[in-house]
């Protein structure tokens, strides 16, 4: 009859197993897949992220350099950080907080020159143009 | 007598989503029932005509809230099979690995709806407590909490280091102490029991006829599992099925609870045998899926099957998806018949429905 | 696929089901695919032991099937499934919803075929009107 009553017992004295959710908020964990970002500086437009999102929240315009996000529509699967040539897209550990209202993240970048991306390759000496002219607009068919 | 039509559901307290029941019933006693769906169908087969093979991964995995590994995996599968990508071992493993995760996820959010749909709210609130460990425990290894993607064709996305693994270890050991805590209350309490025993009963020839699958049919005395067939790292992890006989709510309830026990001892042990090395075959330069295939998985509710056909193009010509509820709703509809209308909640539960999962 | 795959006829289509009904199988479920603007391909997946048994039935849209519901309880959701979805008729359905077990009764379409368009006539009631409109699921992207 009474078999519920020890596990009452010992949540009498036990510590409390949820939180006071506003005030205090559980540190993430490091690798959550949270909400998603994008380094313009680095963007090369290429438009892989538009092609690989499943939610089709991105949109590159590739010729006004402007990159458009429905961060609303994003499922945080994470794809388009994997597949970007350029890694320029991140996510951060956190969620995006409930808002009253909905935004579209445009972002406008700097166009890129090749002779201005191959000089950057060769200040950080890293192999940067070559990566860039391989991230070929529209992705390869095979994937 | 009479008889009365009264409607259960779409909208009912015990009822996490929409079916509706037309029950016709004598004085109180429930002669047939009529299932209606459409509530919350989305059409997600037909979305793989604009989602390309890889897309469609996060697609399928949406088709159940609660179990999006196990659709992902099973999709996954298929796919390797047609394009005959082979996936690394430790891949394999990872994927027991969350596959198992999930179950007891899936299994203790149904037990603590099982306990509610008697009254019992405070064992409710225990078992979502203890699965709120689960949580956090994909949240860590996958990056998300219930939708993980963390299958692609080819392998797992995702390699949890040494330390993360013991630490996965150490929380499962917490999960399984609080779930014997739980042991006594949910299979000897007499509320439990005067509420489940000789309900809902589906004997062996029923439930094998009609077509039940999961711990429906186990209840009743199947021994059928489709992880018995060896998906994934199963074959090498000498997997055994969880079996009961009464084929009444009591059974099912019995044979979820022990699962999730037994699940984590296949977490155990497919943490213990964890190959090293590599977690995802590059697929790269492989032809788009061309041919067809039907692959089977256990979802915790029962046996998924998906059959899927592509003819060479980036999108598939066709994903069919046949989810465990789907094939126990035919069953559920000879289990009501002359029971009392106050037991349609409990027996309702016991083939725990997931409505999203049958329209998708 | 892995498993035999045998083709049957409408007409012995239900002698086929009931033979596999005796040795044992268990109905897992039907798959309805579209081949082309007039045809339909079903196949029947069963499982006996863990293994699979597929029968594969060529069926024209236009023309009724026999349904195995009589046989296999189990098979009367799909049956109106595939009776919603693909606008195929299933003869002698067990609980026959005629198409609107997911869809509405004013909005009777055939939502998963491609070229599709059931002809008016195969419809009763105010549904039939609609039919004129094509069905274009590719027409916008979303």
């Amino acid at each position: 009859m009474f078999r519920m009553t020890p596990n009452i017992v010992r949540n009498l004295v036990v510590r409390k197993s949820t939180r006071m959710y506003p005030v205090e908020v559980r540190e993430p964990f490091a690798q959550v897949r949270g909400e998603l970002f994008n380094d313009i500086e680095r963007c090369i437009f290429c438009g892989t992220c538009e092609v690989k999102c499943p939610s089709q929240c991105i949109q590159v315009d590739k010729k006004a350099c402007i990159w458009t996000c429905d961060p609303f529509a994003c499922v945080f699967c994470g794809v388009c950080v994997d597949t970007c040539p350029a890694k320029s897209l991140y996510q951060k550990t956190k969620y995006r907080s409930p808002t009253g209202e909905r935004i579209i993240i445009s972002q406008q970048g700097q166009p890129r020159k090749k002779d201005k991306a191959k000089d950057r390759a060769g200040e950080s000496g890293t192999p940067k143009g070559s990566g860039e002219e391989k991230a070929d607009p529209g992705g390869d068919p095979a994937t | 007598m009479r008889k009365t039509v009264i409607p259960f559901g779409p909208q009912h307290p015990v009822l996490p989503e929409p079916i509706h029941l037309k029950l016709t019933v004598e004085d109180e006693r429930i002669i047939e029932a009529i299932p209606n769906l459409g509530y919350v169908h989305r059409g997600l087969e037909r979305l793989a005509d604009i989602r390309d093979f890889h897309q469609m991964i996060q697609v399928v995995e949406r088709v159940c809230g609660i179990c999006s590994v196990i659709h992902a995996l099973c999709y996954c599968q298929g796919i390797e099979e047609i394009m005959g990508v082979e996936v690394p071992p430790r891949a394999r493993y990872l994927r027991v690995m969350w596959s198992e995760l999930h179950r007891i996820q899936s299994h203790l959010l149904w037990l603590g709806l099982f306990a509610d749909s008697f009254g019992f709210e405070s064992l409710f609130m225990q078992f979502w407590r203890v699965r709120e460990k689960i949580m956090d425990i994909s949240e860590a290894t996958t990056g998300n909490r219930v939708i993980v993607s963390v299958n692609v064709i080819g392998g797992v996305r995702r390699n949890p280091d040494p330390e993360q693994i013991r630490w996965v270890l150490a929380q499962i050991d917490w999960v399984e102490a609080e779930l014997q805590r739980l042991e006594d209350t949910m299979l000897e309490d007499y509320t439990v029991k005067k509420r489940t025993v000789g309900k809902g009963v589906l004997t062996r020839q029923q439930a094998y006829e009609l077509g039940a699958v999961g711990p429906v049919l186990r209840g009743s005395g199947v021994a059928q599992d489709a992880r018995q067939t060896g998906y994934a790292a199963y074959g090498e992890l000498h997997f055994e099925p969880v079996v009961e006989t009464d084929g009444d709510c009591y059974a099912r309830n019995k044979v979820r609870f022990r699962e999730t026990l037994a699940s984590i001892d296949l977490i155990r042990r497919a943490i213990h045998r964890l190959p090293d090395g590599e977690v995802r075959t590059k697929i790269k330069g492989i032809k788009p899926p061309q041919g067809e295939t039907v692959n089977r998985v256990e979802q915790p509710r029962g046996e998924l099957l998906y059959y899927l056909k592509g003819s060479g193009q980036k999108t598939l010509d066709r994903v069919r998806i046949r989810t465990p509820t789907f094939a126990n709703i035919p069953p559920l509809l000879v289990m009501l018949p002359g029971h009392f209308l106050s037991d349609v909640p409990v027996v309702t539960l016991s083939i725990d429905p997931c409505i999203s999962c049958t329209e998708r | 696929m892995r498993e035999e795959i045998m083709a049957v006829s409408a007409e012995a289509l239900v002698g086929e089901v009931a033979k596999l009904k005796v040795l044992g199988y268990r109905l897992v479920t039907l798959s309805c695919t579209e081949l082309d603007a007039s045809n339909l391909d079903i196949l029947y997946h069963f499982d006996k032991d863990l293994g699979l048994k597929h029968l594969r039935l060529t069926a024209p849209k236009a023309a009724a099937v026999p349904s195995i519901s009589p046989v296999y309880f189990a098979a009367l959701l799909v049956e109106n499934e595939i009776q919603d979805f693909f606008g195929l008729r299933f003869e002698g359905l067990v609980v026959d919803y005629r198409g609107t077990l997911y869809l509405e009764e004013e909005a009777l379409k055939t939502p998963y075929c491609r070229f599709s368009l059931r002809s008016a006539d195969q419809r009763e009631g105010p549904a039939a009107a609609l039919d004129a409109e094509t069905n274009h699921p590719n027409a916008e992207k979303f």
